[in-house]
């Protein structure tokens, strides 16, 4: 299929702001799986619903929010501009923040049930071996969730394509910068004649977005012959 | 090595209360299953804090609640082969193998190549965990703790989830283990014949308690232990040393004390000291020597204790010159033959009931 260099323009910020978004996500919702998979602690429901919500709001709920928060006159924001010189409000980094916000529950969920599977008398088989609990981690536990990390930020990944809501919201829909796939649909669908072209990027969405899931589905297969396998 | 236990612990409706101590060698702890034995090895790695109580090794405490010490289960040092292996299906067998060297302070006592050779592993260096035997991954197990230079080896009954044969190869590894490397292992079993063959020192124990611990000798012929050694196991056991063998028969005579036992397919060499098990239900009793009869063993004893009876027999506690037998009679017998404490029989034990699972070396 040839692409023309605007549709190139759009799928390549697509890309970029999906992977960094998905990339951006791991460390925190790794941590949020842990300690949801782990800890118990007062609370934890509330945590669990908080971790959740994205899935469940309008996504315009959360691109607001974001707004407020992180944009030019937010309070976060103007702090991070005037002291790191990090900018989010209308930069392609915004929408790769809305795009981890969104994709963070998807990611969670696969990270938290890849750790609820794991045997965890092999890692005080482990540690009665010499291994102190950080070189347990690492050792034991992370190669054996390792498929459902991956799974986790495939799944981050395929979400943050699709994001539209929070994305318009929080960072506006400006060509080369922050208006991704389904937001030069939209625009597209907006105009006299663009049918055709809005059909043509529809088509480079599914393409991408399918791909996503199966990999993501053989992952899952891997990880549980993976978890068999012991 | 020193090893002292005396911890409490409550869990659930069930409540352990252990207290014992082991001077090295082979420990066994010994009991049916839910008498709290692996809940003790657990306590010592340090995978069950006590409520109460003092662990400590070689004078260092691992535990003692008055004194507020937990050390961390990866500071203790000490090796735990689980009875279902847990080895990491992730890793090679070699890997498995070196996992616990990079965390070993010094250079460890045992070498790669001495563990793969003790253990026969050469073969399997290459291979992951999920295609091999659980024969196999016991023996890695094993390899795994012992590469980690512990102080103190735990086995939770090893080959408890291993067929027959797996089991003697097992336990072939296990004394070699114990002759060669010496390293002191507390060992949990609920079967009488691995006691016997790896002990030195036996702890038995029933819901949560220890009711004996001891020599293994001593332990296994104590009357009031019969219930719990289980009834159809239950008897007592020698220390003898292999004597002349008579190869043409395949049988050797073991000397003790209190005389000789003549035993099929002894696999030890004259000299080499031995430990025989006689089950208390391979033991028959006659008032008078007999003559012309199959059974080459034949024993002077004295009565010491008649038992409590237990459905239809009774376990008759006997004295060889000094060494402990059990008889397991009929009710009906001991009236008939009017046995009583004091009263000199002859104890009568065939010799194919002592089979190569009964004897161990010494």
């Amino acid at each position: 299929m040839l692409l023309t260099p605007a549709e190139l323009e759009v799928l390549g910020l697509s890309l970029k702001v999906a992977v960094t978004g998905a990339i951006a996500s791991l460390p925190v919702a790794l941590l949020l799986a842990y300690v949801l998979a782990r800890a118990q602690f007062p609370g934890k429901i509330l945590l669990d619903g908080i971790v959740h919500l994205p899935l469940v709001l309008p996504p315009v709920v959360i691109g607001y929010l974001l707004l407020v928060a992180l944009g030019r006159n937010g309070l976060l924001g103007a702090w991070l501009a005037e002291h790191l010189g990090i900018v989010f409000a209308f930069r392609w980094t915004g929408a790769a923040l809305a795009a981890s916000v969104m994709g963070l529950p998807l990611a969670v969920r696969a990270m938290r049930q890849a750790i609820e599977g794991v045997d965890r008398r092999l890692e005080a088989a482990a540690s009665t071996l010499g291994a102190p609990p950080a070189a347990v981690f690492v050792s034991v536990t992370l190669p054996l969730i390792l498929p459902g990390l991956l799974n986790g930020m495939l799944l981050a990944f395929a979400r943050s394509l699709g994001e539209f809501g929070a994305t318009i919201t929080f960072v506006s829909n400006i060509p080369g910068e922050t208006q991704t796939l389904p937001l030069a649909i939209y625009s597209l669908t907006q105009v006299p004649g663009g049918d055709a072209q809005a059909m043509r990027l529809c088509l480079i969405s599914i393409a991408i977005s399918l791909s996503a899931l199966v990999l993501s589905e053989i992952m899952l297969r891997r990880a549980r012959r993976r978890a068999q396998g012991a | 090595m020193k090893l002292e236990v005396s911890i409490g612990k409550a869990l659930g409706a069930f409540s352990l209360e252990a207290a014992f101590a082991s001077e090295g060698g082979v420990t066994a702890l010994f009991g049916r299953s839910g008498s709290g034995k692996t809940s003790v090895l657990n306590a010592i790695a340090g995978l069950l804090r006590p409520d109460r109580g003092r662990i400590a090794l070689d004078g260092e405490p691992l535990f003692d609640a008055a004194a507020g010490v937990d050390v961390a289960v990866h500071r203790r040092r000490i090796g735990y082969v689980f009875q279902e292996g847990r080895l990491l299906p992730h890793l090679t067998v070699r890997q498995n193998l070196l996992y616990g060297r990079r965390f070993a302070r010094g250079q460890g006592s045992v070498s790669l190549q001495k563990v793969i050779e003790l253990l026969g592993l050469a073969k399997l260096l290459q291979r992951r965990p999920h295609d091999l035997s659980g024969g196999e991954k016991q023996r890695i197990a094993i390899g795994r703790a012992l590469l980690a230079d512990p102080r103190l080896l735990l086995m939770d009954e090893p080959l408890a989830a291993l067929d027959a044969p797996r089991k003697s190869e097992i336990l072939y590894y296990v004394e070699r283990l114990r002759d060669e490397v010496g390293v002191p292992i507390v060992y949990v079993s609920h079967a009488l014949d691995e006691v016997v063959r790896l002990a030195d020192t036996v702890v038995v124990m029933s819901e949560g308690r220890v009711l004996d611990a001891g020599p293994v000798a001593q332990a296994m012929s104590r009357m009031e232990l019969r219930p719990y050694l289980g009834r159809f196991e239950g008897g007592a056991v020698i220390d003898a040393r292999v004597g002349e063998q008579d190869l043409e028969m395949g049988l050797a005579r073991l000397d003790f004390p209190g005389g000789a036992l003549y035993a099929p397919d002894v696999d030890a060499l004259p000299g080499e000291r031995v430990r025989v098990r006689i089950r208390a239900r391979d033991v028959s009793l006659a008032m008078v020597r007999p003559e012309a009869i199959s059974m080459l063993n034949l024993l002077q004893c004295r009565v010491v204790a008649v038992g409590e009876p237990a459905g239809a027999s009774v376990d008759v506690q006997l004295d060889a010159a000094g060494t402990v037998l059990i008889a397991r009679v009929t009710r009906k017998s001991v009236a008939a033959l009017g046995l009583a404490p004091g009263v000199p029989v002859y104890a009568l034990i065939k010799s194919v009931a002592i089979d190569r699972r009964s004897v161990g070396y010494a």
